[in-house]
C-alpha cells in the first residue's frame, strides 16, 4: 500500500465534495449533479468517474470486486483493483457475493445484489439526450422541463425504420416517473436488474456528472404500448456453464465461421461450474 | 476445449516493462538528464508547464522524459499530480506591466516607450537545418549586451485607454471561480473561459483562432502588444498583513486591438483580446488572445455568425487535450459486451430486412 497518498487516493475534501454530490443525486434519483471532477492517475474514458465514486465511498472495512464486461481479469479491471489495493488497502475478491462495493464498466452482475452493496458505475456520457441535442446548455433545460418528446420520437422513428427500437445498449430508462436517464452502455439485457436492492451510483469523471439510483427505485426502460422493451439475448446456452439466464459474450474460435458462446459474467460462469471465482 | 483468456495482470506488468524499455532507448546511447531537458528542450517544458497547469520546470522535464516526448502524455501526467498538491490560497494578480521583459514587440506602433525589444525569436531565421548542431560540442557565440536600459516598458493598450479610444475592462469584484475546484457550468463568463484557454490545447486553440483569421467569425486582431519576461508572484499573507514575493515566473502576455464598430449602446472603439501563459509560448498567447475576443462576441453586442470559434460551449468543453485524449483513447479498451448487442440487433434486422424482401418478390 502507498503510505504518502490519502486513504483511497483522493484527499478528504475532495471526498466530502464528492459524497455531497452523491447524496444530492440519491436525493434526486436519476438526476446529473455537476461535481468537481479531478484529474486521476488514469486517463479520462478509463473510468475516472467511477474511480471518484468507488474512493470517495471506500471504507478501510470494505471488499471490492472491479469488473469490465462482466469479467474481473479484462485489463481495466485488473488496473483498478490493483488501484485501490496499492491506494486504500481494501480486501478484494472477484465473488459478487463477498463485494460490498463492485465498481463496474458495461455490465450488471447477474447474481441479485443485496441493500448491503453498492454498485458504482462507469460512465463515458452521462447525459441520455447527448445525441439528440449536443449543447449542455439545452440538454439541462429539457430536463428541468421534464422535455423528452425528442427522445419519444427517435424511439418512433427507429421503430419506422427498422421494425423495432434500434437501441442495443445504453438503453435510456425513466427514474421514479421523473428523469429520463442514461445506464451507461449496459446491453438493455440488464435493464430489468436496474431495479435493484443495492444502491446504483454512476460516475462520469470527463463530463463531471455523478447521478445515483437508490435502493428499490423504479427505472422504467423507454417503450411503447404496443413495442414492449425487449431485454433480449443471444439464443444460447453457455458453452461453459450451460446457463440460459445469463448474458453471453460471443467467441470466434476459429477462421471458418466457428464460434460459441459464454457467459460474459466470469464470477456466475465460474460459480455454476463450482470453481474457484479466482 | 475453450478456456477463458485470463492473465490481464502479468500483461500489465510485461507491457510496463517493455515500455520501460523502449522509453530508454539504446542503451550505448548517454541517457538524457531532466537538466537536459529543462535546459535545452525548454520550450517543450514550457508547452507541458502551461498546459498542465502547473509551473515548475524540472518536473516538466520529468514528464516529458517519462512520456518519451509525448507532450500531451507528459500534460497529463503533471495534471494527475497538480491535483494531489494541497491549496495554501490564490497569489495576488500578477503585475504584467511590471514584468522583466526579454522581448516586447508591439504590431501596432512603430517605436513606444520602452522601445521594440526583439529578443530571443524564431522570426526571423531562416529555416535551414543546420548541421552543424548535429556535431555535438559546438561553442555558442555570446550575444551582444547592450547597456541595461531600465526604462519602465507601459502596456500598449495603455496609450489607446489614455484616449477613450479602447474598451476599459472593469476590475471584477470577485475572486474568479476556479476552473480546477467547480465544474464548468455554461454560460462560462470570461475568467473562466481565459483558464480554460490557458490550459487548453495548443493545436486546438491555434486551430480555432486561424479559423477566425480565414473568416469564421471573423475579429480583425492586430498584436497591440507580446511580451516575454519574468514576473514576481506575490502573495498576501493574512498574518503578516501584506503581500510577500514567493517566487519569479517566465510569462507570455498577448493583447490584441480589434475592430469595434459599435452597437446601439456603444460609440465605436477597439476591443480587446487576451492571453496570457506560462514561460515562452508566443503561438499560444496570440491564440488565446484571438479566441477570447471571438467568445466575446455576446458581451459586445456583435452578431453569432454562427462560427465554432464564437460558441463557447464548443470551444470550451473541446479545448482540454487531456480531457480529449482519454476520451478518444478509450475506444481501445473493450467494447464486446455493447458489440455483442449489437450484433445481435444488426443480425435480427437484417433477417427482418431479407425475409420482407423475399416476400415482396413472391409476389
Amino acid at each position: 500500500m502507498i503510505s504518502h497518498y490519502n486513504f483511497a487516493y483522493l484527499d478528504e475534501q475532495t471526498k466530502r465534495m464528492i459524497r455531497r454530490a452523491i447524496l444530492k443525486g440519491v436525493a434526486v434519483p436519476g438526476y446529473q449533479v455537476p461535481f468537481a471532477s479531478r484529474e486521476m492517475p488514469m486517463p479520462y474514458g478509463w473510468g475516472t468517474g467511477g474511480v471518484q465514486v468507488s474512493a470517495a465511498c471506500l471504507t478501510p472495512g470494505d471488499t471490492l470486486k472491479v469488473i469490465d464486461q462482466g469479467a474481473d481479469d479484462t485489463t481495466n479491471a485488473v488496473s483498478i483493483r490493483k488501484f485501490f489495493e496499492r491506494t486504500a488497502g481494501v480486501a478484494v475478491t472477484e465473488r459478487t457475493a463477498e463485494a460490498s462495493i463492485i465498481q463496474t464498466r458495461h455490465r450488471i452482475p447477474e447474481v441479485p445484489l443485496t441493500e448491503d452493496q453498492i454498485l458504482v458505475y462507469q460512465v463515458p456520457m452521462p447525459e441520455p439526450l447527448r445525441f439528440l441535442e449536443p449543447r449542455e446548455s439545452e440538454t439541462r433545460k429539457m430536463h428541468a422541463l421534464e422535455e423528452y418528446g425528442l427522445m419519444h420520437v427517435k424511439l418512433y422513428e427507429d421503430i419506422a425504420r427498422h421494425g423495432e427500437i434500434a437501441t442495443a445498449y445504453n438503453y435510456p430508462v425513466k427514474v421514479e416517473d421523473r428523469y429520463v436517464m442514461s445506464p451507461s452502455p449496459i446491453p438493455k439485457f440488464d435493464n430489468p436488474k436496474l431495479e435493484s436492492p443495492a444502491l446504483q451510483l454512476f460516475g462520469a469523471g470527463r463530463e463531471q456528472r455523478i447521478y445515483a439510483l437508490p435502493p428499490h427505485t423504479k427505472a422504467v426502460s423507454l417503450d411503447f404500448e404496443d413495442y414492449p422493451f425487449d431485454p433480449s439475448r443471444a439464443d444460447h446456452p453457455c458453452a461453459l456453464c450451460g446457463a440460459t439466464d445469463s448474458y453471453l459474450d460471443e467467441v470466434i474460435t476459429d477462421d471458418a465461421g466457428g464460434r460459441m458462446f459464454v457467459c460474459s459474467d466470469t464470477d456466475y460462469c465460474a460459480g455454476r461450474r463450482g470453481e474457484d471465482a479466482a | 476445449m475453450y478456456v477463458a483468456v485470463k492473465g490481464g495482470e502479468r500483461a500489465i506488468d510485461n507491457a510496463h516493462a517493455w515500455l520501460a524499455e523502449e522509453r530508454r532507448g539504446a542503451p550505448d546511447v548517454a541517457e538524457l538528464s531532466i537538466a537536459q531537458i529543462r535546459e535545452q528542450l525548454a520550450l517543450a517544458v514550457n508547452r507541458v508547464m502551461a498546459e498542465g497547469s502547473l509551473y515548475d520546470p524540472d518536473l516538466a522535464a520529468l514528464a516529458i522524459k517519462q512520456a518519451r516526448g509525448d507532450m500531451i502524455e507528459a500534460i497529463f501526467l503533471i495534471r494527475a499530480y497538480r491535483t494531489t498538491l494541497p491549496r495554501f490560497g490564490a497569489s495576488d494578480p500578477v503585475e504584467t506591466g511590471a514584468m522583466a521583459c526579454d522581448r516586447r514587440i508591439s504590431a501596432t506602433y512603430k517605436d513606444l516607450p520602452g522601445g521594440q525589444v526583439l529578443g530571443p525569436t524564431f522570426d526571423y531565421t531562416h529555416r535551414l537545418l543546420d548541421f552543424a548542431l548535429a556535431a555535438e560540442g559546438g561553442e555558442v557565440p555570446a550575444p551582444a549586451t547592450g547597456a541595461a536600459d531600465a526604462e519602465d516598458m507601459p502596456h500598449v493598450t495603455g496609450f489607446l485607454a489614455g484616449e477613450g479610444l479602447i474598451q476599459g475592462e472593469a476590475e471584477g469584484a470577485e475572486t474568479p471561480r476556479d476552473l480546477t475546484r467547480e465544474p464548468l457550468d455554461f454560460p462560462a463568463d470570461r475568467p473562466l473561459r481565459l483558464q480554460a484557454l490557458a490550459r487548453g490545447d495548443e493545436g486546438f486553440v491555434l486551430s480555432m483562432a486561424y479559423s477566425t483569421q480565414r473568416g469564421y467569425g471573423r475579429n480583425h486582431p492586430f498584436v497591440g502588444e507580446l511580451r516575454v519576461g519574468i514576473v514576481e508572484v506575490e502573495m498576501e499573507i493574512p498574518e503578516l498583513g501584506f503581500a510577500i514575493g514567493i517566487g519569479e515566473m517566465q510569462v507570455t502576455e498577448c493583447e490584441t486591438v480589434n475592430q469595434f464598430l459599435g452597437s446601439k449602446s456603444e460609440p465605436p472603439q477597439f476591443t480587446r483580446g487576451y492571453g496570457l501563459v506560462f514561460g515562452h509560448s508566443e503561438r499560444k498567447a496570440i491564440s488565446m488572445a484571438l479566441v477570447d475576443r471571438a467568445l466575446r462576441w455576446e458581451e459586445l453586442g456583435e452578431d453569432d455568425s454562427g462560427a465554432p470559434a464564437q460558441d463557447s460551449e464548443f470551444v470550451l468543453s473541446h479545448a482540454d487535450n487531456v480531457q480529449a485524449t482519454g476520451f478518444l483513447e478509450h475506444i481501445k479498451l473493450p467494447h464486446y459486451v455493447d458489440f455483442q448487442s449489437e450484433l445481435e440487433l444488426i443480425r435480427r434486422i437484417r433477417a427482418e430486412a431479407i425475409a420482407a424482401g423475399a416476400r415482396e418478390a413472391a409476389e
